[in-house]
């Protein structure tokens, strides 16, 4: 019991480091790409709008980055990643990519109609919380519920932390 | 839905027990800062589920929060103190 708690808090402490350096490598990716500044845009934007996508731009990076961290061998890392991604090729606008998406879309709401069947209903609100929830088994749900918990409770805390060492 | 059905369903699948969908929901409750100190005997699994729903909901909040914060610090600040501060923190 003790050593399984260690060896969890240690992987966790390795998450928050990794999800640290990871999210602020793009931060100041960012940064230095001078994407971030006000008033260098291309003058059609107010600040307000650019600041709006300044904060969504972020927040992508800050849940891209926790998905990478933990990689593919959660289902809801996959999940996240996958519908990122998908974002990504909306916003470019790869109109062969989407359609390819969609099709996936379709085959993945087949399956959530067999699952939520057999499972109660009760945990139909975290499916939709959970990223990728909506094809899981009850049991593994639970447990990918657990971690992504887990994660973004880290994920906060950095940024947390990151957002009070740059405004001392 | 009435909770008898969804037994009756949970009972017909053979390979997942109520034990351990008990368990798993005890797990998560650990994680709750709300209630974690709480028996578990006292709070129904409906209960814990909710509260979950909560949680992610009110850090999924955090995280817009934070990274709206973020978006205005970094406006501010320079790239070199950026650089301090990443070092600070990797180390």
């Amino acid at each position: 019991m003790t050593t399984k708690h260690v060896i969890a808090t240690t992987h966790t402490r390795s998450i928050k480091n990794r999800f640290a350096r990871r999210f602020l490598r793009s931060l100041l990716k960012m940064k230095r790409s001078n994407r971030l500044g006000i008033g260098t845009g291309t003058g059609f934007q107010s600040n307000e709008e650019i600041r709006k996508r300044n904060t969504q731009r972020i927040k992508t990076s800050a849940y891209r980055s926790m998905a990478r961290v933990v990689g593919p061998r959660k289902i809801w890392s996959r999940a996240l990643l996958f519908k990122l991604r998908n974002q990504a090729r909306i916003q470019v606008g790869l109109r062969k990519r989407c359609l390819v998406s969609r099709k996936k879309k379709v085959l993945r709401k087949e399956t959530k109609v067999q699952v939520i069947s057999k499972g109660p209903n009760r945990a139909d609100n975290l499916r939709k919380l959970v990223p990728g929830g909506d094809s899981m088994d009850i049991c593994s749900l639970l447990e990918e519920t657990a971690h992504y918990i887990k994660c973004l409770a880290t994920q906060v805390k950095v940024m947390q932390s990151i957002a009070d060492l740059y405004s001392t | 839905m009435s909770s008898r059905r969804s037994r009756s369903r949970q009972s017909s699948s053979s390979r997942i027990s109520d034990d351990q969908i008990l368990d798993l929901v005890t797990k998560l409750q650990q994680l709750l800062p709300e209630i974690r100190n709480r028996r578990s005997d006292k709070v129904s699994a409906a209960k814990i589920l909710q509260e979950t729903c909560n949680y992610i909901k009110s850090l999924h909040r955090e995280v817009d929060g934070l990274s709206e914060r973020l978006s205005e610090l970094l406006e501010t600040t320079d790239t070199a103190q950026a650089a301090i501060i990443r070092n600070l923190l990797t180390q």
